[in-house]
């Protein structure tokens, strides 16, 4: 499965204060043991609001409205995506990170796949495998 | 914390763990399956101590510490049984430095190497091709035997059976904990990308219609593939591996269609494609051509499939480009199947004529006889030649030898499109 790790942002990340040097040494070894466990899919870093623009729709309009936003907890600072085989999975890994150290609250949000869309697994071939399943567990 | 929650915390820790620690023990007993049995013993002292006194900061640490210190009171043991043996005192010897070694002081390069040890030794040629994709998805991917059998739909006592087999099989050929060398390491290597493929392939081929896909499978393949592209990173064929199925699998949500049938590559819907996939293929693609090497198979298809993978729509994609990438994986892998596809590939960039002239040249060779593709290929490449009698009865005949009835009706309707009006 897929995960999205969320990470929230604070007066500092708002304040554009970049990462002090060792942050980023830790933050990139890291990144490093997620490669090499095969797990770091995708990962960025969002720059502060100020420097982004929300678009707000209604009544067929479109209205651009400029950052910075004011609900800090609520904005995204980064995400990663991970693939793992379980959300309890990324939580392990997400404690070997940086964030052990901080204050900070990280979300992980699974990703749709593809099976939860429904088509390519019509109902007669779930069927099919589940009493497959079940044979093969009888025996 | 809550008993399921632990367990499940627990249950991380050894999907992310065992595979070092087994790998770190192998290295310790010089067998495989012992190191996996003291890495067993340590998560079920882990699965007694840690809902007590919570998981350790290092969990891999302290698992470490747990079997090490049991493997070194069992070589003890046996040392005292076998103390007449002098080539014991420097067994000792090493033994009493392995125990104040500190855990941690196995440099990453250590750790990687025996990883890299167990990963060759999984997948062993002389273990049967089961055992292998069952040993490598237990010791490497940490996979209980019930995921395995579930993944592979056989029954647990099977999978079960195949992995004691596999150990005793090692042991008693005394396979050595090793990274192979020169020519052995060839051949070795071959082995370990055939078994991450063919679990890659056993979830992914099976597509709707007769079977179903299992992702999940072409997940396990794909981390294991990745883990060894950064232990092996001056292997180019490592990357091809990895490049080959991060595409394949960046179209498994484009592969079915809405009823459960196969879509084909120039029919699918490339929005459905899946760009970070792709994104990380071509990475892949290019770190494996950037060795300078000569391209081997994966590298190769890879590299086909990335030409798909580029193009915006099919009208978009290189065909010549393909036909020579064709052209070199001929040479190295010459069997029917390439061919055939080699020939749709000239059709495509040459021309139907082109095509025909070497899918003609396959069914005078008569290896194909009974292959579906190379009548169907034929009565496609006919069809846009206008030979549309000789087209029909292609498609007839291709629609008896298909297995899977679906296919055979596809290929019967457009048999009958091509009645003279």
């Amino acid at each position: 499965m897929r995960v999205m790790v969320i990470v929230k942002a604070t007066a500092q990340t708002e304040a554009g204060v970049l990462p002090t040097e060792e942050l980023l040494t830790e933050m990139g070894k890291f990144n490093e043991e997620l490669v090499r466990a095969g797990v770091l899919l995708a990962a960025e870093g969002l720059q502060r609001s100020a420097r982004g623009v929300r678009v707000r729709f209604g009544g067929g309009q479109g209205t651009v409205i400029d950052g910075p936003f004011a609900e800090t907890k609520e904005l995204i600072a980064g995400f990663w995506l991970w693939q793992v085989r379980s959300i309890a999975e990324a939580v392990e890994w997400i404690r070997r990170s940086p964030f052990m150290k901080s204050d900070e609250e990280i979300e992980i949000r699974p990703v749709f796949e593809a099976e939860d869309f429904g088509p390519g697994l019509t109902p007669e071939l779930r069927a099919q495998r589940d009493s497959r399943l079940e044979r093969i567990a009888r025996n | 914390m809550a008993a399921p929650q632990v367990q499940r915390a627990i249950d991380a820790v050894w999907r992310i763990e065992s595979a070092r620690l087994i790998a770190g023990l192998a290295r310790l007993t010089r067998d495989v399956g012992l190191a996996e049995e003291l890495a067993q013993d340590a998560l079920v002292a882990a699965l007694e101590q840690w809902p007590v006194s919570g998981i350790p900061a290092n969990p891999g640490a302290w698992l470490m510490t747990t079997a090490r210190n049991r493997a070194i009171d069992q070589l003890r043991r046996r040392q005292m049984l076998a103390r007449k043996h002098a080539a014991l005192g420097a067994e000792l010897e090493m033994d009493q430095e392995d125990s104040h070694m500190s855990v941690e002081a196995g440099a990453d390069d250590e750790i990687g190497d025996d990883l890299l040890r167990l990963i060759f030794t999984a997948c062993h040629p002389l273990l049967p091709t089961e055992s292998r994709t069952a040993l490598t998805l237990r010791l490497v991917g940490g996979l209980s035997t019930a995921e395995i059998a579930r993944a592979f739909l056989v029954p647990e006592p099977t999978v079960a059976q195949r992995i004691v087999r596999a150990k005793r099989a090692l042991r008693e050929a005394g396979v050595p904990f090793e990274i192979p060398r020169g020519a052995e390491l060839q051949r070795r290597l071959a082995s370990v990308l055939e078994v991450i493929y063919l679990v890659f392939n056993e979830g992914y081929a099976a597509t709707a219609g007769a079977d179903w896909m299992r992702p999940p499978l072409c997940e396990e393949a794909l981390r294991i593939g990745r883990v060894l592209a950064e232990l092996a990173p001056a292997v180019s064929e490592v990357h091809g591996l990895v490049a080959l199925m991060e595409i394949q699998a960046s179209r498994i949500r484009a592969r079915c269609g809405p009823n459960g049938e196969p879509v084909l590559l120039l029919e699918q819907n490339r929005a459905q494609w899946d760009r970070v996939l792709i994104h990380r293929g071509l990475i892949a693609l290019a770190r494996g051509e950037s060795l300078g090497e000569i391209r081997g198979p994966y590298l190769l298809q890879a590299a086909i499939a990335a030409c798909h993978a580029r193009a915006a729509t099919p009208e978009d994609t290189d065909w010549v480009y393909i036909t020579a990438l064709y052209d070199e994986l001929v040479r190295l892998v010459p069997t029917p199947v390439v061919e055939l596809n080699r020939a749709v590939a000239v059709a495509m960039a040459y021309g139907p004529a082109a095509g025909l002239e070497l899918a003609d040249r396959l069914a005078a060779e008569g290896a194909l006889r009974s292959y579906h593709l190379l009548p169907s290929v034929r009565g496609d490449l006919l069809v846009k030649l206008g030979r549309l009698a000789e087209a029909r009865s292609e498609f007839e005949r291709a629609a008896l030898l298909t297995h899977n009835a679906r296919e055979s009706r596809l290929l019967l309707d457009r048999a009958a499109a091509c009645a003279p009006a």
